[in-house]
């Protein structure tokens, strides 16, 4: 049990890669149980994770050297600086990987029945725990060109997962293409980031950079480089354009990781600004830099949300004026970082709300995509115009997607609502307009879903979908968690954010910690 | 009509393929002592597989190059990698615990100008060895996707 615990960081980046590779052979031996092989290996990852969390929590940050002596042993006698590489994971790492762990697992349980008529499974899920691997890596690590390899990864196997052949209407090799582009771009650009930090530093531990870090004319390129491309990752809005095609095309379950994977580009900006430069980088700057990427996202996604008639691609506008929330509470921290009044009153509070953001984001934006793919599934359209009366029915989706929907447009009790509070005050203390925008994009918002309500599933029978039945139940099963994820982070708030989302800002605002955990309190 | 090259290409081609891959293998297991490795190994050696395909067109490999084979080779070589990674499990992933211990690849290695030791490393020339049947599996199996795709291009261009 205590070697699991002690192993646990290698563990839940290499079961979902140790599966990765045997699924071509478990594939050919037997295809039936492959989705159940998937299934397990995924569940049992997330168990660990949920094991190393409350390792986590209560014991403070975990770190692994691959391939060292001791599992804690950064420092071998001689060394002054770590070699090897370091997985070293804080409350905050720990934060994403609690939900990269349950969106995958809950993406490989409704690939079970989505995806059972297709041919090249395989390789589907092959490149599924791909994902998951990268997504995972990208997390926990600590180290930059650790990092950048499993950003490599993520993106290589979300370029061809979201090309998969699935769809019967669009693009999906369009958008697979445009992804390409983008990643390869923003990789290369990490990539001449971490050359030029290791030019500089001759070390790659992100830590240790971070504590010789001396804010010359060359680390402010980098961090321009990497905040620029990271956004561009996580969606935001001057560099949006792959967002909409690449989630409307991929097939319903990866669209839900997809939002997960963006969500760890947007992790690793909020780590390069916190933890690898901190208060050394003009704070104010950088800070209202990403609040106003944030308001962009915001409210251009959302007016351009409104607009759209097919479903996942207005659900993807969304995804980016969601993406404008956790980027404007960070933001606001972020500006206010260097002054501890304003940081106690408010700053801390805007990050929480943004953190507890992400998590919310995750959840019920995941449960939007999986109601859009369920209304796929059976009735082979994307378009809102040509859907209308599925609630006659589809009694469960509609409860799903309602529940989905109120939470997004930030409605009591649900999660979006928490979180969105959370914002809209700390956020008004530092400035009242920003807050007063964040609040009408809620609106539209919502507004937008009402229509989508209105159009797929209010109305009377279609003559063409009298046929429609329920979707399976293992698509019922995943939609059915995180419903109740929603719900419960909705009823009880408070627990979530002093035990889960508290420890994740301290540990995105305290450096010194950061960089003691690898060099022992130097 | 068949699709293959001159006879000139053609002996030259079997002449010197099976050249091309005993020096991959030798760059592959000569991973730790000399610059290459498993993917450069793995990239020389399905350059031979290149060849073949481009001298005697894809129906004309079709009995030597399978894709089932290739995919089979290189899924060994990934679980062979990552297994060689979890063996290292009773002190951390990925540790070399065959390294200095006397058995198999378990020399310690020698400081200073020598001939090299090939039984040196541990389960480094294990992993270059899966990385180089993975490597050279994989860009054989894109060879043959990327021949058998050429030809509907090509068809496409001459309707």
């Amino acid at each position: 049990m205590s070697s699991i615990l002690t192993h646990s960081p290698a563990l839940v980046m290499a079961l979902p890669l140790l599966a990765a590779f045997l699924t071509p052979v478990v594939g050919r031996f037997n295809r039936k149980i492959l989705g159940w092989f998937i299934s397990a290996i995924l569940g049992l990852t997330l168990g660990i994770t949920i094991l190393m969390a409350i390792q986590i929590l209560t014991n403070g940050s975990m770190i692994y050297v691959f391939g060292g002596g001791d599992a804690g042993l950064t420092l071998p006698s001689g060394y002054t600086v770590p070699i090897r590489i370091i997985f070293h994971i804080d409350g905050m790492g720990i934060f994403m990987g609690l939900i990269t762990a349950v969106v995958s697992f809950l993406a490989a349980i409704y690939s079970l029945s989505f995806m059972q008529k297709e041919s090249g499974l395989e390789k589907y899920y092959a490149l599924l725990l791909l994902l998951a691997t990268g997504m995972f890596g990208m997390e926990f690590t600590g180290d930059i060109f650790n990092f950048f390899v499993f950003l490599e990864i993520a993106s290589i196997s979300s370029v061809a997962l979201i090309a998969f052949r699935s769809n019967f209407s669009g693009e999906p090799a369009e958008a697979g293409f445009k992804y390409m582009v983008v990643s390869s771009i923003s990789a290369l650009m990490v990539l001449f980031a971490i050359g030029l930090f290791y030019g500089q530093y001759d070390v790659l531990n992100m830590a240790t950079i971070a504590s010789v870090m001396q804010f010359t004319q060359l680390d402010k390129i980098a961090l321009i480089l990497l905040v620029t491309v990271l956004s561009m990752k996580a969606g935001s809005v001057p560099m949006h354009m792959w967002t909409p095609d690449a989630y409307s095309e991929a097939p319903a379950a990866i669209t839900m990781v997809l939002v997960a994977a963006s969500q760890a580009s947007l992790y690793a900006l909020f780590r390069v600004c916190f933890s690898l430069y901190n208060i050394s980088l003009n704070t104010v700057t950088i800070g209202w830099i990403i609040i106003i990427l944030g308001v962009l996202s915001m409210f251009i996604g959302v007016t351009m949300a409104i607009i759209q008639k097919d479903i996942k691609r207005l659900m993807a506008y969304h995804a980016i004026s969601q993406t404008g929330y956790m980027l404007l509470g960070v933001g606001v921290g972020l500006a206010v970082l260097a002054n501890p009044v304003a940081l106690n009153s408010f700053g801390i509070k805007a990050m929480e709300g943004s953190i507890f953001h992400i998590m919310n984001h995750a959840m019920y934006k995941g449960l939007l995509f999986l109601t859009a793919g369920a209304l796929f599934y059976r009735t082979g359209t994307r378009d809102l115009n040509k859907m209308g009366g599925l609630a006659n029915n589809m009694f469960y989706t509609t409860i799903f997607f309602i529940i989905g929907a109120a939470a997004i447009a930030g409605i009591p009790p649900f999660n979006g609502f928490a979180s969105k509070l959370m914002i809209y005050e700390s956020v008004y203390k530092f400035n009242p307009l920003l807050s007063i925008i964040a609040m009408l994009v809620s609106i539209l918002t919502l507004a937008s879903f009402v229509k989508v309500f209105h159009s797929a599933f209010l109305g009377p029978k279609l003559e063409q979908y009298k046929k429609v039945q329920e979707v399976p139940k293992s698509m019922l099963f995943a939609m059915a968690t995180l419903a109740c994820i929603i719900v419960l982070f909705g009823l009880f708030p408070d627990v979530i954010v002093k035990n889960l989302v508290h420890p994740a800002v301290m540990a995105l605002i305290n450096q010194t910690n950061y960089t003691a955990t690898i060099l022992g309190g130097i | 009509m068949k699709n293959e090259m001159s006879r000139i290409v053609r002996t030259v081609t079997t002449l010197i393929y099976g050249f091309i891959i005993v020096y991959g293998f030798y760059v592959i297991a000569h991973g730790h002592l000399t610059p290459g490795g498993g993917f450069q190994g793995g990239a020389i050696a399905a350059s031979a597989f290149a060849l073949l395909v481009v001298t005697y067109g894809d129906q004309g490999v079709k009995d030597f190059l399978k894709k089932d084979i290739l995919s089979l080779v290189e899924s060994t070589g990934l679980v062979l990698f990552i297994a060689f990674a979890f063996f290292g499990l009773g002190v951390t992933f990925f540790y070399n615990f065959m390294a200095n211990s006397g058995g198999l690849f378990g020399n310690s290695a020698i400081i200073g100008i020598n001939p090299g030791d090939l039984n040196t490393g541990g389960t480094i020339p294990i992993m270059n060895i899966a990385v180089g049947l993975e490597v050279l599996a994989a860009l054989g199996v894109i060879i043959l996707t990327m021949s058998a795709g050429s030809k509907n291009t090509k068809k496409k261009e001459n309707s």
